[in-house]
């Protein structure tokens, strides 16, 4: 026993190494399973508010383009309103009152940690649960989609970049509403890969990709980006494009949170298909 | 004395996750190119320093970048490597193998060829470890091979300023 004793104290630096590894690689696991230990990430109360300090610095500098992109958002907008709309036929009208249903509502968040070089990319919102932020919501700007809702603490919230290994989503091209599977293949970040387009498609450079809406996470519609090269990689029966991507991954400030208010009811209604 | 110490690394090590967190993790050099200062705590440890202070610190700074990175683990895993390693550099490295006690690794006293091949080698356990853990598999081997040597370089650079910086400041202190 003695011995035993005495050989861990000789080799202290050893075992302390590797007890200490082992700590971190279970770190490491459990991230993997998507289940964050409490204080462990950046949604944290202090690691927020040290972030929001940074942030509410570093957004005077970005007023110019900011103002820009409002501009461009409130012009689009403006397109949809009736009021840009001239009624043609005077003799008939015909007044849609219970013909639609709100599905989507959109709650503003500014982003105050964002990152575009690692393999994982990962943001934090100033938004929380307070504010109805939930997990696995998804979170979009006017020129593309951002990312997953990943954590949700009360003041702040976490979202999976697309730029991640584990992201995929799925996309359709607006011409032949064909659809595929977009994710991040790592390198530049301005480039993400659509793949699993059946081969017989039509594809051309500049084709433009838009989200399939089948998911309870991004309404549909939304613009991603353009087809790049695309090509049939060996032994595969599909195309493979790069898709370049609308969306300056590296200039977010804004964006918006999806909360898709049929979630419930698609869910449950899909869940019943497995039984 | 000891008190001193506790103090002065304290400082040390909130001034650089300061720097980290708020400066350096903002800068990207060609898109993903991203200098790790903090490393600059590990190697200004007395060369001497107790073998249990040298991993827990290193390991607690880690995990405090970690923090502020979301990635739980990564950094802290690859920290302790790079200390547990540090003790062994130092052999290796050194022509003369005993330093008087507390000696801190400076450009003054160990010369700039000691420092840089001491800080380089660190820099690339540190950096094989955090890159290989965060994408967890072999098949983006050589990109992340040249991200690794790309990303160290640009690392080593800055923590050669930190020596520099710190350097001047123990003479003015």
């Amino acid at each position: 026993m003695r011995n035993l004793i005495n050989f861990f104290i000789r080799f202290y630096f050893f075992f302390l190494f590797v007890l200490l590894f082992s700590v971190s690689l279970i770190l490491i696991s459990r991230t993997h399973q998507h289940q964050r230990t409490l204080f462990l990430h950046s949604g944290n109360l202090i690691v927020g508010s040290v972030y929001k300090q940074v942030d509410h610095i570093q957004s005077y500098l970005s007023l110019k383009r900011v103002n820009e992109q409002l501009t461009n958002e409130n012009t689009w907008l403006l397109h949809q309103t009736m009021a840009s709309f001239m009624q043609k036929d005077q003799n008939e009208m015909v007044y849609h009152d219970t013909l639609y249903i709100r599905r989507f509502k959109y709650i503003n968040a500014g982003v105050i940690n964002n990152s575009v070089m690692y393999r994982n990319n990962f943001l934090t919102l100033d938004k929380g649960s307070n504010d109805g932020v939930e997990k696995d919501m998804g979170v979009i700007t006017a020129e593309g989609v951002v990312g997953i809702v990943h954590n949700v603490s009360g003041h702040f919230s976490t979202v999976i970049s697309l730029l991640h290994k584990d992201v995929q989503i799925s996309v359709r091209l607006q011409k032949s509403n064909h659809i595929g599977t977009l994710s991040w293949e790592g390198g530049d970040y301005r480039t993400a890969v659509m793949s699993y387009i059946p081969s017989h498609v039509e594809l051309s450079h500049g084709d433009t990709i838009v989200t399939s809406g089948f998911s309870t996470i991004f309404p549909q519609g939304i613009f991603i980006g353009t087809i790049g090269d695309y090509e049939i990689r060996r032994g595969d029966n599909f195309f493979t494009a790069s898709v370049e991507l609308a969306l300056d991954f590296n200039r977010i400030a804004n964006v918006f949170v999806v909360i898709d208010l049929m979630r419930q009811e698609i869910q449950v209604l899909e869940a019943s298909n497995n039984r | 004395m000891k008190l001193n110490f506790i103090i002065r690394y304290t400082l040390l090590f909130i001034v650089l996750i300061l720097l980290q967190a708020v400066i350096f993790n903002r800068i990207q050099f060609g898109g993903y190119v991203n200098p790790y200062v903090y490393l600059l705590f590990v190697l200004f440890l007395p060369v001497d320093v107790h073998g249990g202070i040298l991993l827990f610190s290193a390991f607690f700074m880690g995990l405090v970048v970690d923090v502020f990175l979301d990635s739980p683990g990564m950094h802290a895993a690859a920290t302790l490597c790079m200390a547990f390693a540090r003790p062994a550099v130092i052999r290796l490295i050194s022509v003369r193998s005993d330093f008087e006690p507390g000696t801190i690794p400076g450009i003054r006293n160990m010369g700039m060829t000691w420092i840089i091949t001491y800080s380089m080698l660190l820099i690339l356990v540190h950096h094989v470890v955090l890159f290989f853990l965060e994408i967890f598999r072999l098949d983006e081997f050589l990109s992340t091979i040249y991200r690794i040597f790309l990303s160290a370089l640009f690392t080593l650079v800055f923590i050669i300023l930190g020596f520099f910086i710190a350097g001047k400041s123990v003479d003015r202190g």
